[in-house]
C-alpha cells in the first residue's frame, strides 16, 4: 500500500516482541496516565511489560493493581472521568467478572482502552483463545477490534485512543488479541518514537464533562423512563459517527507514520477476482492467507477477508467485497449456542450484513479453534472445499460444521438430529 | 366510569412502606370484586416509586374495564388514564406527590379525570384540605372519609379497617364503579366477612362529598419537568451539580414529610448536631448560631429531634397544622415571644409533639 507522504517517514526501530509487549510499547508512547490491572492469563503479560517499563524509568504512569477486575475497570473508568488517559484489560472470565463496570464505562461515554487477551470462558479452566469473552460487550457501546499481528497490536492501540477520545465518538475501545497465538508469540515490530505518536494522538480532553472541583457536575444520576432512551440514542450516535472517525484516523496514520493498513475496517487478501472467500477474525488470518496462496497456486480463485473492527461492524465493506462472490465460509472462533444455523457470532453478523443485497453468496458457518485449538492450513482448505460443494449443490442453509473436533458431524445416538438431516 | 369509555382507574396514593400493604389490599380487592360484575381488572404499581422508602409518596392503581382490550392498553402504562377517583391515604399527602423520579412535586389531583373524586382519609375540614390542593379547570369532588392515616410499621399490615372503609367509600363516590353488594360478596371470602361487610358499609355511609367548582383551591404552581431531546442533553449522563449552599430544585422531598421538626430556638445550645446529622442538609446556620430549617427539603425523618441533646428543643409536629414551607427563624428574630406563642399554638393544634417519631 502506498500513500502520499506529507512528512518524511518517522524514525522507527525494530524489535522482536510479543503482542502484549507491543501494546505496552504503545502505552508508553501514548504517555498513558493510569493503568489498572488484575492478573489473569494471557492478558497479564501486558502488566508485566508495563510494570517493568515504569520500574526502569521509561514510563511515568500510575499503575494500580486492583483486588479484582471489577475494581480494576472502575479505577479505569474513574481515572478517565477526571481526565486521565486510562488503560485496563483482562481475559476470559476476568473480563466477565468486571462486566458491570465495563457497561457503565460505555454508557458514561468514557474513552478507556482495554486489551482483551482472548481466552476460553470457564468452565473448564482453559487458557486458550476463544472470542466469546470480548464479544460479551458487543451490544453495549464498546468499540471492538481484533488484531492479527504484534505490529497491528501496537498500531491499533494508537488508533484506538485516537478514535475513542475523539469528541465525535467518546466510546471505550477494546482491542482483542488471540491468547497464546499473539499474546505470547514474538514478532518483528516497528516501534515508532514518542514525538510521532503525540503528533498522531492529541492530548485527551474531556471538556466540560471532566469531573473536577472547578467543574461541578453530577455524573449518572438516577434516570427513569423519561430520560434513558435519549441517553441510549446518544451512544448510538457516537457509534454511528465512529466509522468516519476511524477512516479519518487511519488516513492520518498513513500521513504521520508513512505506513498503515489499506482498508481501515477489513483486511482483504487476494479478494480482487475471488469466487470463494473464507472469513475470520484474529490470528486465523495468518493461516488463512497461506491457505489462499496455496489454493491460488492450484488455480482456485479464493480470497481471505479478515474483519478488524467488529464494532462498528463493517457492513458497507462486506457488502461491496462479497458482491459477486459465489460462496463464503465464515470461521468463528466463538460459539453462540442455539443461534441461526447453530453458527457463531461472526456468522450471524455477516449474514445480517448481507441481507439487503439483492444477490447474496452462499454462506457457510464454521466453528473452529475453540479453547485454543490450532486452526491449520489444512482445516481451511477443507472448509473452502465444503463452501465450494455447498455452492455447487445450491444448499441455502447449511447447519454449522465444527472443524477440528474429535468425533462425527452428528451424534449417531441422536435420532432427532438424524431426522433433521444433521450436518454432512 | 363515564359512558364514553369502558375503563376507569382508581389511584391509591399512599405513604411508601408504611401503607404499602394498605394500598395493595384496596386495589386488589376492588379488582376481585369487579370480576363479580363481569368486569376485568388489574393493578399497576407506579414503577418509578419502587423501591419505596419510608413515607415517600407512592401510587398503586386498580384498573377496571369492561373488556380485555381496554384493560391491556392501560396495563402497559406507568400511570393508567381516566382516574375516576384518587384515594389519599394520609391527608398530609395533599401537599403533593414527589416520587423519586424527576417529575418535581406534582399536585395530588394532577391526574384526576374531570368530574372525578379526590377521596381523602382525614379528620380535617374541606377548607383545611383545600389549602394545599390546587385548583382544577374542571369541576371535581372532594370526598372526606373520617379517619386517621393508617400506618403499618415497616412493611406491616395495619388491620384497622381503613382498607375496607376506603373501598366502601370508593363505591359510593364513583356511583358504583364497583357496587357495595359486590364488595360485600367479595369480602365473603375474607377471614371475618361480617366485620368486613360492616367496615364496607361504614365507609360507604360515612364518606362526605363536597363538590368543588373549577377554579376553587390553591394556586396551581406545577410546571411539568422540561424534557430535552437527545441532541440537547449533555452527553455521558452529565448534569450540572447543585451549587454548594443550595439545594436541588428538582428533588425537594418535603412531600415525604408527615411531621416536621419545630425548633424552640430560645433553648438551642448551638451545638451544631442537627446541622451535622441531617441527611438532607436542611439546617441553615443563622448569624447568631441557631439553625433554621429548610422545610422544602426536609423529609421529616426525625433524626434531628432524636439527636438534639436539649429536651424539647427540636420536636416533631404533625405536618397538617402548618400552612406553608416558609422557614420560621425570621419570626423568632423579629419577636421571640411571638414565635414562642406560634410554636406552642402549633404543638397544641397538633395534639402535642409526636414523641415516638423517628425511632429507627
Amino acid at each position: 500500500m502506498t500513500t502520499t507522504q506529507e512528512t518524511a517517514p518517522a524514525p522507527e526501530r525494530e524489535e522482536i516482541i510479543t503482542g502484549c509487549d507491543a501494546v505496552a510499547q504503545a502505552l508508553r508512547l501514548l504517555d498513558v496516565d493510569v493503568l489498572a490491572g488484575y492478573p489473569i492469563r494471557p492478558y497479564d503479560s501486558v502488566m508485566t511489560a508495563v510494570s517493568k517499563m515504569i520500574a526502569d524509568g521509561q514510563m511515568d504512569a500510575e499503575f494500580i493493581v486492583a483486588e479484582s477486575e471489577h475494581s480494576q475497570f472502575e479505577i479505569g473508568k474513574h481515572a478517565s472521568l477526571v481526565g486521565a488517559r486510562a488503560f485496563i484489560g483482562s481475559s476470559g472470565v476476568g473480563w466477565m467478572y468486571g462486566m458491570e463496570a465495563l457497561v457503565v464505562t460505555a454508557s458514561l461515554r468514557l474513552p478507556v482502552v482495554a486489551l482483551v487477551g482472548n481466552r476460553a470462558l470457564d468452565d473448564p479452566g482453559a487458557f486458550g483463545v476463544e472470542h466469546n469473552d470480548a464479544m460479551m460487550v458487543r451490544d453495549t457501546g464498546w468499540l471492538l477490534y481484533w488484531v492479527e499481528s504484534a505490529q497491528e497490536a501496537l498500531d491499533t492501540t494508537l488508533l484506538a485512543y485516537r478514535v475513542a477520545e475523539d469528541k465525535r465518538v467518546m466510546l471505550p475501545c477494546a482491542l482483542s488479541m488471540d491468547g497464546a497465538f499473539l499474546t505470547h508469540s514474538q514478532h518483528m515490530v516497528r516501534v515508532p518514537v514518542a514525538d510521532t505518536v503525540s503528533a498522531f494522538v492529541p492530548p485527551y480532553e474531556l471538556g466540560d464533562r471532566r469531573f473536577h472541583p472547578d467543574n461541578p457536575v453530577s455524573i449518572a444520576p438516577q434516570f427513569n423512563e423519561d430520560w434513558v432512551m435519549e441517553a441510549r440514542r446518544q451512544s448510538d450516535a457516537g457509534m454511528r459517527r465512529a466509522r468516519a472517525v476511524i477512516a479519518e484516523a487511519t488516513a492520518d496514520f498513513h500521513r504521520v507514520f508513512g505506513r498503515g493498513p489499506a482498508d481501515p475496517f477489513v483486511d482483504s487478501y487476494r479478494m480482487e477476482d475471488a469466487e470463494y472467500v473464507l472469513m475470520g477474525m484474529g490470528t486465523v488470518g495468518m493461516v488463512g492467507k497461506v491457505a489462499v496462496d496455496r489454493m491460488r497456486a492450484a488455480g482456485k480463485k479464493v480470497g481471505f477477508l479478515r474483519v478488524k473492527w467488529f464494532r462498528p461492524f463493517p457492513q458497507p465493506e462486506l457488502r461491496a467485497l462479497l458482491r459477486g462472490v459465489k460462496g463464503v465460509g465464515v470461521v468463528d472462533r466463538d460459539y453462540s449456542f442455539g443461534s441461526n444455523s447453530h453458527g457463531g457470532v461472526l456468522y450471524t453478523e455477516v449474514a445480517a450484513a448481507l441481507y439487503p443485497e439483492p444477490r447474496r453468496p452462499v454462506l457457510v458457518p464454521f466453528i473452529a479453534g475453540l479453547g485454543g485449538r490450532e486452526v491449520s492450513v489444512d482445516n481451511l482448505l477443507e472448509m473452502e472445499e465444503t463452501v465450494e460443494r455447498a455452492t455447487a449443490d445450491g444448499v441455502a442453509d447449511l447447519t454449522c460444521q465444527w472443524i477440528g473436533v474429535r468425533g462425527p458431524d452428528s451424534d449417531p445416538r441422536d435420532v432427532a438430529a438424524t431426522a433433521e438431516g444433521g450436518v454432512r | 366510569m363515564s359512558d364514553e369509555t369502558s375503563v376507569g382507574a382508581v389511584d391509591v396514593t399512599y405513604r411508601g412502606i408504611f401503607q404499602k400493604n394498605l394500598a395493595g389490599v384496596i386495589t386488589k380487592e376492588l379488582v376481585k370484586a369487579a370480576r363479580r360484575e363481569d368486569k376485568v381488572g388489574g393493578t399497576v404499581q407506579r414503577y418509578g416509586d419502587s423501591p419505596e422508602r419510608n413515607g415517600i409518596p407512592a401510587k398503586q392503581f386498580a384498573v377496571i374495564a369492561d373488556d380485555m382490550d381496554s384493560l391491556r392498553v392501560e396495563m402497559t402504562k406507568y400511570e393508567p388514564e381516566n382516574v375516576v377517583v384518587v384515594c389519599v391515604m394520609d391527608d398530609t399527602l395533599t401537599k403533593g406527590v414527589e416520587s423519586w423520579a424527576w417529575y418535581g412535586v406534582r399536585p395530588i389531583n394532577v391526574n384526576l379525570a374531570p368530574g372525578g373524586t379526590l377521596l381523602v382519609v382525614s379528620h380535617r375540614s374541606p377548607e383545611e384540605l383545600l389549602h394545599w390542593i390546587p385548583r382544577r379547570t374542571y369541576d371535581w369532588t372532594l370526598a372526606i372519609l373520617p379517619g386517621e392515616p393508617s400506618f403499618g410499621g415497616l412493611w406491616v399490615y395495619n388491620d384497622d379497617g381503613t382498607d375496607y372503609r376506603t373501598m366502601g367509600a370508593v363505591s359510593r363516590v364513583t356511583g358504583g364503579l364497583i357496587s357495595l353488594d359486590s364488595l360485600i360478596a367479595q369480602a365473603g371470602s375474607a377471614k371475618n366477612p361480617d366485620l368486613r361487610a360492616a367496615q364496607l358499609r361504614e365507609g360507604y355511609e360515612s364518606v362526605q362529598m363536597h363538590p368543588i367548582a373549577a377554579g376553587v383551591g390553591a394556586q396551581d404552581t406545577y410546571v411539568p419537568v422540561e424534557m430535552p431531546d437527545w441532541t440537547q442533553m449533555r452527553e455521558g449522563l452529565v448534569v450540572p451539580a447543585v451549587e454548594v449552599g443550595k439545594n436541588n430544585t428538582l428533588f425537594m422531598k418535603y412531600t415525604t414529610r408527615t411531621t416536621r421538626p419545630l425548633v424552640k430556638f430560645d433553648t438551642c445550645v448551638k451545638c451544631q448536631i442537627c446541622y451535622t446529622v441531617c441527611p438532607d442538609e436542611c439546617f441553615i446556620p443563622t448569624p447568631e448560631g441557631h439553625y433554621d430549617v429548610n422545610y422544602e427539603h426536609c423529609c421529616g425523618c426525625g433524626i434531628c429531634a432524636q439527636s438534639c441533646p436539649v429536651s424539647g428543643c427540636i420536636e416533631m409536629v404533625d405536618e397538617s397544622v402548618f400552612e406553608s414551607n416558609e422557614p420560621l427563624h425570621k419570626v423568632f428574630e423579629s419577636d421571640p415571644a411571638a414565635y414562642e406563642d406560634l410554636r406552642a399554638e402549633k404543638v397544641a393544634q397538633a395534639g402535642g409533639a409526636n414523641p415516638h417519631y423517628g425511632i429507627y
